[in-house]
C-alpha cells in the first residue's frame, strides 16, 4: 500500500492486497475515481450490474467458485438489497464485501436520499451485518484490510460506508 | 402467449430437468432458482455441483454468472422460472454485455406464479423471454420446440459457445421433490463440489 494517498487509492490497494479480484458495481458519482482506477487496472475483473441485488448475487456465486468479490453502490442502491442480504448472503454465510458511498447526510440536498440513508444502518444492525462508517483517511486502510480478513475468516459479509467526511461527498451547487 | 413461443410444445419441467442432468458429463455446476425449478432439480438426483437457492428470488442467473466468472473452465447452468426472471430482467443485459461463454440459462415458462397460487405472469400474455434475451445481446436465445429440440439446444450450449438462453414452455404440474433447507450445508456442499476450499 505504499504511495497510496487518496481514499480510492487506498481502497484499490487494499482490495489487491486481499486478493479481491472481482468488482461489481452500480455507478455512483463519488465512487467514479475508484471505479475508473479499478477498470484501468488489469488485476481486476470489473463491470456494472443493472441492479445492486444482482451484483450481490454475482459476488455470491463468485465466492462459491473460489473468487473474492466486492460490490460498490450508493446509499439509495442499498435500499434495494435487504432481501438479497437476508435470504442469500447472510444465511449462506457469504463474505460479500459491500462498499456504500454515503449519500443523505452532511449536506444532502435530496430528501429521497436523506430518508433512505436513515434505513441503512438499522437494516445492517438488524441482520447483524458488520458495518463500519469510515470518516478518516488514516483509518481507512486498517478498517478495510482487517475487515476483509475478518469477513473471510468468519464467513460473514461486511459493509463499508464511506462518509462524505472521507470522500468529499456530492455537493449541491445552487 | 408470447408471440415467439407459438410453435413451442408445452412440456414438463421435471422431465426436462432429468434430460438436462442426463447431459451433464463434466461436473457442470447447476444453480437452481427458488421454488419449483429447485424442487425438480433436487428430485432429479443430488449432485455435489448443484446449488439450491432458498430465497433471493430472481438471483439464479446472477449467482450462476458469478460461478462462471470464477471458474471459466467449468460450464454453469442456471435454472429459473418465468416469474423469477421477470423480477430481475436486468441480469440478461449484464449477461449480454459480458458474453460469458460457459454460461447457460434455462428458463421454465408456464405463464404463472405457480407456487404462490397460479397468478398469471406477464409472459403468459405478452412478454417474450427469448426476444428479451436477444434484445439484451444474447444471440444464442431460443425457444425449445419440443423435447428433442431441448436436448439439442442443451448439447450445443454445454460446448461453451454461450452465453445461451433456452426457454421451455412447461405445464403447471407441481415440483416433484422438496429441497433440503439448510443454506449453510447447501453452500458448503456446493463449494466442495466445485473443488473450492475456503
Amino acid at each position: 500500500m505504499t504511495g497510496a494517498q487518496t481514499w480510492h487509492e487506498i481502497v484499490l490497494a487494499t482490495l489487491k492486497a486481499n486478493d479481491v479480484k472481482l468488482v461489481v458495481y452500480v455507478p455512483d458519482r463519488v465512487f467514479t475515481p475508484l471505479i475508473k482506477a479499478i477498470h484501468a487496472d488489469g488485476y481486476f475483473t470489473a463491470f456494472s450490474a443493472a441492479r445492486e441485488e444482482e451484483a450481490l448475487g454475482i459476488v455470491t456465486g463468485a465466492w462459491m467458485g473460489g473468487l473474492r468479490g466486492a460490490v460498490l453502490m450508493q446509499t439509495s442502491g442499498f435500499g434495494t438489497i435487504p432481501n438479497a442480504l437476508a435470504s442469500l448472503v447472510v444465511p449462506s454465510q457469504i463474505p460479500a464485501l459491500i462498499f456504500v458511498s454515503e449519500r443523505g447526510t452532511l449536506g444532502e440536498f435530496n430528501l429521497g436520499q436523506a430518508m433512505v440513508c436513515k434505513t441503512m444502518r438499522p437494516v445492517l444492525d438488524s441482520l447483524a451485518v458488520e458495518n463500519h462508517t469510515i470518516t478518516r483517511l488514516d483509518q481507512l486502510g486498517f478498517i478495510v484490510d482487517r475487515s476483509i480478513k475478518q469477513a473471510v475468516a468468519t464467513q460473514a459479509p461486511v459493509t463499508f460506508i464511506l462518509s462524505p467526511l472521507l470522500t468529499g461527498g456530492k455537493v449541491f451547487e445552487a | 402467449m408470447a408471440v415467439g413461443a407459438h410453435n413451442a410444445k408445452v412440456m414438463n419441467r421435471f422431465e426436462l430437468t432429468k434430460r438436462l442432468v442426463g447431459q451433464l458429463k463434466h461436473d457442470e455446476a447447476v444453480v437452481g432458482g427458488i421454488g419449483n425449478a429447485n424442487f425438480d432439480l433436487w428430485a432429479s438426483g443430488n449432485r455435489p455441483q448443484n446449488f439450491y437457492m432458498l430465497g433471493s428470488m430472481g438471483l439464479a442467473i446472477p449467482i450462476a454468472l458469478g460461478v462462471a466468472i470464477a471458474q471459466p473452465k467449468r460450464h454453469v447452468v442456471a435454472l429459473e422460472g418465468d416469474g423469477s426472471l421477470l423480477m430481475q430482467l436486468g441480469c440478461l443485459a449484464t449477461v449480454g454485455m459480458l458474453k460469458q461463454k460457459n454460461l447457460t440459462m434455462l428458463v421454465w415458462d408456464n405463464g404463472i406464479y405457480q407456487i404462490t397460487g397460479g397468478q398469471p405472469t406477464a409472459s403468459a400474455s405478452a412478454a417474450d423471454l427469448v426476444a428479451i434475451g436477444r434484445g439484451s445481446g444474447i444471440a444464442n436465445a431460443a425457444w425449445a420446440a419440443d423435447e428433442d429440440d431441448f436436448d439439442r439446444l442443451v448439447a450445443v450450449a454445454l460446448k461453451d459457445g454461450g452465453p445461451s438462453l433456452i426457454v421451455a414452455r412447461i405445464d403447471d404440474k407441481p415440483g416433484v421433490g422438496t429441497t433440503d433447507r439448510d443454506p449453510v450445508r447447501i453452500r458448503a456442499n456446493f463449494m466442495a463440489g466445485l473443488g473450492v476450499k475456503r
